[in-house]
């Protein structure tokens, strides 16, 4: 079953503090993440990688670009998990 | 001498050994005679012929938190830990820049290892091999760069004079300091954070230094394997941990009225050309280093009452060193109080300088040189005046000491410190 939104972003905030050690609280969809959320580009990857795997989803290379904010990657995932 | 001729101090310490995470819990080892080997209790170890080591004291968790230590590399996280206790110990409490005292074009950071992100590299090796290409960590490059220490100090405390890793194995760390000197001797930074860290304790490097017949296979008794100087020494025992100190030019800790520890005067360099792993058995290549430290500085032979030596516990390499100190000091060494603090420590390879820089200093603050361990018949080719089971007090007045640190591929690097 697909994930909901409410329930990618919690994922997503579970995924962010593992890495960046960032509270969970403050992972909100209108977050940078390299702005708000001292997750660099390297980390970027980290936590494409996770959220591949969290939510079954292919996030090719050429979209992390893309993903800017938290609200973002849940866009990118609601749209594109299988 | 070159063209500024800068007095350079040493105005900070700090260390994660062995012995303690810091460097008074170290020295407080070192007085106490502890040995910090231990088995090793990890799966892999039970495998291999050598299944004793060094490991450092503390748990790092407490240091480097979990987000940051996903980036660093084991090797880092001992330099991050040393430069700041050291950074701090020199009376600096921001980085270069927001603190005034020091201004970020005239710092630098020298730290060296002897291999580098060895564990990040095999460890990430092994993901790629079971887990895939998607598991490799993005942060893999830089974890196991060999300037990766030297690089995340320097980002620690905003240093834009210069980074630098000088690589030349078990001499890694000594080389850095002596750059360092040589950083703020010839103008081009005031203050320099320099020293040694190793983190190689791993089956790939325990079997290969164990393979070469390099290190003791003494397991059954742990705190007893490291013997520099003893007629049954082996081998060394492989250390963990790093050794990082402020070094900064006399006027600039004068004019921030800094406490200085005492003075690094400077160092001696030279290689044996001999064979890539075995020491030159006479020291001619160790004492080409010892004369070259004369004739570069203004270290007078008779003022020098201490050696930390560098004295791995091998049957050849202790007393080349000996010999060397001999050929160059003639009846001076007679009073040089030597110390082989690897019999305690371990061998931390290109962390050793640094450690052993840290203990030099401390042993001429407290005018005490650290006792050698596991001396139970002293080999009769040892020609000087070994520190055994208990410190010595060194004489008042103005004393110097050196640390000596030797490399695989035929490193030499003598270091002087002076009391001022």
């Amino acid at each position: 079953m697909a994930a909901t939104q409410e329930e990618i972003v919690a994922g997503l905030a579970e995924i962010v503090n593992e890495i960046a050690g960032i509270p969970a609280e403050d992972v909100q969809v209108d977050k940078s993440f390299t702005d708000d959320l001292d997750v660099d580009s390297l980390s970027m990857v980290e936590v494409v990688v996770a959220a591949e795997e969290h939510f079954d989803v292919k996030i090719p290379d050429d979209d992390v670009k893309n993903l800017k904010t938290v609200g973002d990657a849940t866009n990118y995932i609601l749209k594109h998990q299988s | 001498m070159n063209a500024t001729n800068r007095t350079v101090v040493v105005t900070g310490i700090g260390a994660t050994t062995p012995l303690g995470g810091d460097s008074a819990s170290f020295w407080e080892g070192l007085l106490a005679g502890r040995s910090g080997v231990r088995p090793l209790t990890q799966d892999w170890a039970a495998e291999l012929p050598v299944q004793i080591a060094a490991q450092i004291a503390v748990d790092l968790g407490e240091s480097i938190p979990r987000p940051q230590a996903r980036k660093l590399d084991r090797s880092a996280q001992f330099a991050l830990i040393a430069a700041r206790e050291a950074w701090a110990d020199a009376g600096y409490t921001g980085k270069a820049g927001a603190e005034a005292a020091v201004n970020p074009d005239r710092l630098g950071a020298v730290i060296a290892s002897g291999i580098g992100g060895v564990t990040t590299l095999l460890g990430q090796y092994d993901i790629l091999r079971e887990q895939g290409v998607r598991k490799v960590s993005p942060h893999t490059v830089p974890m196991l760069m060999p300037n990766s220490p030297a690089a995340n100090v320097g980002l620690e405390v905003n240093a834009q004079a210069g980074v630098h890793t000088p690589v030349s194995a078990c001499a890694s760390g000594a080389e850095a300091i002596g750059y360092a000197v040589e950083m703020i001797r010839s103008g081009r930074a005031d203050v320099v954070v320099a020293g040694g860290t190793e983190a190689a304790i791993h089956p790939l490097p325990v079997a290969a230094f164990g393979n070469m017949m390099a290190m003791t296979k003494n397991n059954e008794d742990p705190a007893g394997a490291s013997r520099p100087y003893d007629t049954g020494r082996d081998g060394f025992v492989l250390g963990e941990g790093a050794g990082v100190v402020v070094l900064e030019s006399a006027e600039h800790a004068a004019q921030r009225g800094a406490t200085v520890y005492c003075e690094a005067v400077g160092q001696g360099l030279s290689a044996d050309s001999h064979h890539i792993a075995q020491p030159e058995p006479s020291g001619s290549g160790i004492a080409n280093a010892l004369q070259n430290l004369l004739d570069g500085t203004d270290l007078d032979a008779a003022t020098i009452t201490h050696v930390n030596a560098h004295a791995t516990a091998t049957p050849l390499g202790d007393v080349a060193e000996l010999r060397a100190l001999r050929k160059v000091f003639g009846d001076d060494v007679d009073h040089m109080a030597v110390s082989a603090t690897k019999s305690m420590t371990g061998h931390l390879l290109g962390g050793a300088g640094g450690i052993e820089t840290v203990a030099t200093v401390l042993a001429l603050k407290h005018r005490l040189a650290p006792p050698t361990i596991n001396i139970s018949e002293l080999d009769p080719e040892v020609d000087g005046d070994i520190v055994r089971d208990e410190p010595r007090a060194l004489p008042e007045g103005t004393i110097a000491a050196l640390n000596n640190s030797f490399g695989f591929g035929g490193h030499n690097v003598a270091l002087a410190f002076r009391t001022v």
